[in-house]
C-alpha cells in the first residue's frame, strides 16, 4: 500500500486518504494487538469463571506468536510494513510499522508471555485469578507489543500507559506489604519518565507538525538544531528511566523481587526492553545529528551501566534483586551499542535486547524455582541444591553463562559484534567497559551459583551441614514450571549454537535503522515535501 | 445517604441521566458529545444513584459487575475495527450502512458501535472507582 493516486486533484486539496486496497495477509502487522486487546477484554468480563482463563489465555497467545512468527518471515523477505488506520494518509491517520527488530522483539514478547503464562500455574492463587492476573497479562502483553509495532510516537505514549497500568495490577496483585512498597517506586520513577516523554512529545510536534516516526526521520535534518536536541534529551531522559540506564535505575532493583516470580520474569523480560527499542529507534533511525551530538553522554551512560550493575549483584544476597541488576547491565551493553553507531554494533544492539528479552526472563523463572526448592529468598537461607535438583543448577548456569556472554551461549553473539564495533572505531573505553561487564557478571553469577548450589548447606555454622529446609518440588511444579522453564532454556541454547538467523536478522535490522529509507518508504512517505505542511491545506 | 428528599429525587434523576448519557452518546458523531462523555455522565448516575440507596442496591440494580461491562466495552470496540478484515481496507476503517425505516432513514456504522464500546468502557471504569470508594465511605462493609 505505497503508493497513492490523487484523484483529489480537481478539488485543488491535498488527498486525505489511501485509496490503495489493504490485503488481508496485511493485517498480521495489528492483529496480534487486536487480539491480545480483546481477550483481555473478554478475559476481564469473565474472570469470576476461573477453569476457562487458563486456556482461553494460552490460545490467544498462541494465535498471537502463529501471526508473529509469519509477520517476521514476512518482514524479512519483504523489507518493512506499514498499516494506516482508517485509511487516512499516513502523517494525518495512525501508522502501525512493523521493522525487522520490531517484528523480532515483537515475537519474543509473545513467546515469553506464553512460557510465563504455563509456569504461571505452579503459583497460582485463586485470589490473584480474581484480581484479574489473566487479563492483566493479556493487556500487558498488548501494550508492549503495541509499543514495538507502532509507526507513530503518540500512539506509542497510549501503548506505554497501557503497559504501564497492566504492570501496576500485577505487581501488586499479591496484596503483600513489600510489594506496595516496591509498586510506589516503581510508580512513581516511571510516571516521572511518562511525563518528560509527554513533554517532549508536545515539543516535538511543537517542531516538526508531526508525530509519524518516518515523517519525523523525514523533516528532522530541516529542523531548527538546538531546540531538536533539547527534544532528543528529553527522550534520552525519558526512556533510559524506562530502560533502567545508570543514574536512573534506582526502581528497578527495588520493585522487580517483590511480585511472584512470574510476574518478575515478565517484568525483567519486556518492561525495559521497550525502553530500549524506543531509544534505538529514535536515537539510530528518527534523529541521527542529536545522537552524535549525545556520543559523550551516551558514552559514559553505557560505561557507568556496565560496570556498576554487575557490582550491585556480587553485593547482593537477595537471589531476584541481584538478577535485577544483571538487568541493568544488558541495558549498558546495548548503550555501549548504541554509543559506537556503527553497522556492527547496532546489530549488536539489538541482538542484545532480543536476546535479553530471553535471557533474563529465564533467569527469574529458574530464580523462582530455586526459592521454591530452598523455600528462601536469601542466598544466605540457600545452599545444597546441587544434589538436590540438578536439572535447575545446570539451567542457572548455563544463564549465567548466557548473561555474562561467554561462548557458545547466546549473550556472546551480539557482545562480539558490540565488541568488534567498538574496536573497529578505536573505542577502547567501551571495549574494556564490555569486556570487563562480562568478567563481573561471571564472578556475580558463579558467586550465586557457589552459594546456592555449590555450598551443602546454608550460611554461617550450618555451612557443611546439608541444608534441611530443602523440599521436593510437586508434581504440577516440575510439569508446568520447571517443564516451560526448561523449554525456554532450550530455546537459549539453540540459539546460541545456532545463531545464524539471529545474525543475519539482526545485520539488516542495523541496516534499515541506520538508513531507514526503506522503513520511510513502506509510509508511502518517500518524495512527500514538507512544504505541503505550511501551506496549511492538508487538514 | 439519608435526607428523605435526595433519597427520593435520585431514582429519577438517575434514570433521566442515563437516557440523556444514551441521547449524548448517539448524538456524538456529529454534534459535540460521544462515547466519554456519554459514558461519564451515566457513570455519574450511576454514583448518585450508590450514594443515595447505598452501593449493595446499585450492584444489585447494575446485575452486571462493572469491571465487567467495561471489558465489553473494550471488546465491541476492538470488534468494530475488526469488521473492516476483509473488506480490503485497514483496520477501524469506518464502515457504513444504511436502511429506510418508513420516512427515516438510518445508519448504522463501525465508528458508532466503537462508540458504543467507549461508552461502556468509560461507565464501567468510572462506575467501578466510584462504587469502590462510595463502598469505604460505608465503613468498608463488603
Amino acid at each position: 500500500m505505497a503508493t497513492q493516486t490523487g484523484t483529489h486533484t480537481e478539488l485543488d486539496l491535498p488527498q486525505a486518504m489511501l485509496e490503495t486496497a489493504t490485503a488481508v495477509s496485511e493485517w498480521n502487522l495489528i492483529l496480534p494487538v487486536v487480539i491480545a486487546l480483546m481477550a483481555g477484554a473478554l478475559l476481564a468480563m469473565i474472570r469470576h469463571s476461573r477453569g476457562s482463563q487458563f486456556g482461553f489465555s494460552v490460545l490467544a497467545v498462541l494465535v498471537i506468536l502463529v501471526i508473529e512468527i509469519d509477520l517476521f518471515w514476512q518482514v524479512l523477505e519483504t523489507g518493512p510494513v506499514v498499516m494506516t488506520m482508517g485509511n487516512w494518509l499516513p502523517p494525518f491517520g495512525i501508522s502501525f510499522a512493523a521493522d525487522i527488530m520490531s517484528a523480532s522483539f515483537a515475537l519474543a514478547a509473545s513467546f515469553v508471555t506464553l512460557i510465563v503464562l504455563v509456569y504461571f500455574q505452579a503459583e497460582i492463587v485463586p485470589r490473584e485469578v480474581r484480581h484479574g492476573f489473566y487479563p492483566l497479562v493479556m493487556l500487558l502483553l498488548a501494550g508492549v507489543t503495541g509499543a514495538f509495532l507502532t509507526g507513530d510516537l503518540f500512539n506509542l505514549y497510549v501503548w506505554f500507559e497501557v503497559m504501564l497500568i497492566s504492570s501496576f495490577g500485577l505487581l501488586i496483585i499479591g496484596g503483600r506489604k513489600v510489594q506496595l512498597d516496591g509498586a510506589v517506586k516503581y510508580g512513581f520513577l516511571n510516571f516521572l519518565a511518562t511525563t518528560f516523554f509527554l513533554v517532549g512529545l508536545g515539543y516535538m510536534y511543537g517542531l516538526t507538525g508531526t508525530l509519524n516516526m518516518a515523517d519525523i526521520a523525514l523533516l528532522a535534518p530541516s529542523a531548527p538544531v538546538a531546540p531538536m536536541t533539547a527534544v532528543a534529551a528529553i527522550f534520552l531522559l525519558a526512556f533510559s528511566m524506562k530502560a533502567a540506564a545508570f543514574p536512573v535505575n534506582a526502581w528497578l532493583p527495588a520493585s522487580y523481587h517483590t511480585p511472584d516470580a512470574a510476574v518478575s520474569a515478565l517484568f525483567g523480560g519486556l518492561l525495559t526492553k521497550v525502553g530500549v527499542y524506543v531509544l534505538l529507534r529514535i536515537m539510530i533511525a528518527l534523529m541521527p545529528a542529536s545522537r552524535e551530538l549525545f556520543d559523550p553522554i551516551l558514552t559514559t551512560i553505557a560505561v557507568i551501566t556496565l560496570i556498576t550493575a554487575p557490582m550491585g549483584a556480587i553485593a547482593q544476597t537477595n537471589l531476584r534483586r541481584a538478577i535485577g541488576f544483571l538487568v541493568i547491565g544488558g541495558i549498558g551493553a546495548v548503550f555501549a551499542g548504541m554509543a559506537i553507531a556503527s553497522l556492527r554494533s547496532v546489530a549488536g544492539a539489538t541482538f542484545y535486547a532480543f536476546h535479553s528479552m530471553l535471557t533474563m526472563t529465564a533467569l527469574y523463572l529458574v530464580a523462582g524455582l530455586i526459592e521454591r526448592v530452598t523455600q528462601a529468598k536469601d542466598t544466605k537461607q540457600m545452599g545444597g541444591i546441587y544434589a538436590a535438583n540438578s536439572p535447575i543448577s545446570i539451567m542457572f548456569l548455563i544463564l549465567v553463562f548466557a548473561a555474562a556472554g561467554l561462548p557458545p551461549f547466546l549473550g556472546f553473539w551480539p557482545k562480539l559484534l558490540i565488541t568488534h564495533g567498538a574496536i573497529a572505531q578505536a573505542d577502547w573505553l567501551l571495549v574494556f567497559a564490555v569486556l570487563f561487564n562480562s568478567l563481573l557478571t561471571s564472578i556475580a553469577g558463579t558467586r550465586l551459583w557457589a552459594h546456592i548450589f555449590w555450598r551443602p548447606g546454608r550460611e554461617g555454622a550450618h555451612s557443611e551441614i546439608p541444608n534441611d529446609h530443602l523440599r521436593k518440588l510437586n508434581p504440577t511444579e516440575s510439569r508446568m514450571a520447571l517443564g516451560s522453564t526448561m523449554v525456554l532454556v532450550g530455546v537459549i541454547v539453540v540459539l546460541g549454537l545456532w545463531p545464524n538467523l539471529l545474525f543475519e536478522s539482526a545485520g539488516m535490522a542495523a541496516g534499515q535503522l541506520l538508513q531507514p529509507q526503506l522503513y520511510i518508504e513502506a509510509f508511502g512517505l518517500q518524495g512527500f515535501s514538507p512544504d505541503i505542511l505550511s501551506t496549511g491545506g492538508a487538514s | 445517604m439519608k435526607t428523605l428528599i435526595f433519597r427520593t429525587i435520585a431514582p429519577a434523576l438517575t434514570a433521566i441521566m442515563v437516557v440523556f448519557s444514551i441521547f449524548v452518546l448517539l448524538r456524538g458523531h456529529n454534534e459535540p458529545g460521544g462515547g466519554f462523555i456519554g459514558g461519564l455522565i451515566a457513570a455519574s448516575a450511576i454514583a448518585i444513584y450508590g450514594i443515595a440507596a447505598g452501593v449493595a442496591n446499585v450492584r444489585k440494580a447494575l446485575y452486571f459487575d462493572p469491571i465487567s461491562l467495561a471489558g465489553f466495552g473494550v471488546f465491541i470496540a476492538g470488534f468494530s475495527g475488526l469488521l473492516s478484515l476483509g473488506q480490503s481496507v485497514p483496520f477501524l476503517t469506518g464502515l457504513w450502512a444504511s436502511m429506510q425505516l418508513g420516512q427515516a432513514e438510518i445508519t448504522v456504522s463501525t465508528p458508532m458501535m466503537f462508540d458504543i464500546g467507549v461508552y461502556f468502557a468509560v461507565v464501567g471504569t468510572i462506575s467501578a472507582v466510584a462504587l469502590a470508594l462510595e463502598e469505604e465511605d460505608d465503613g468498608g462493609s463488603k
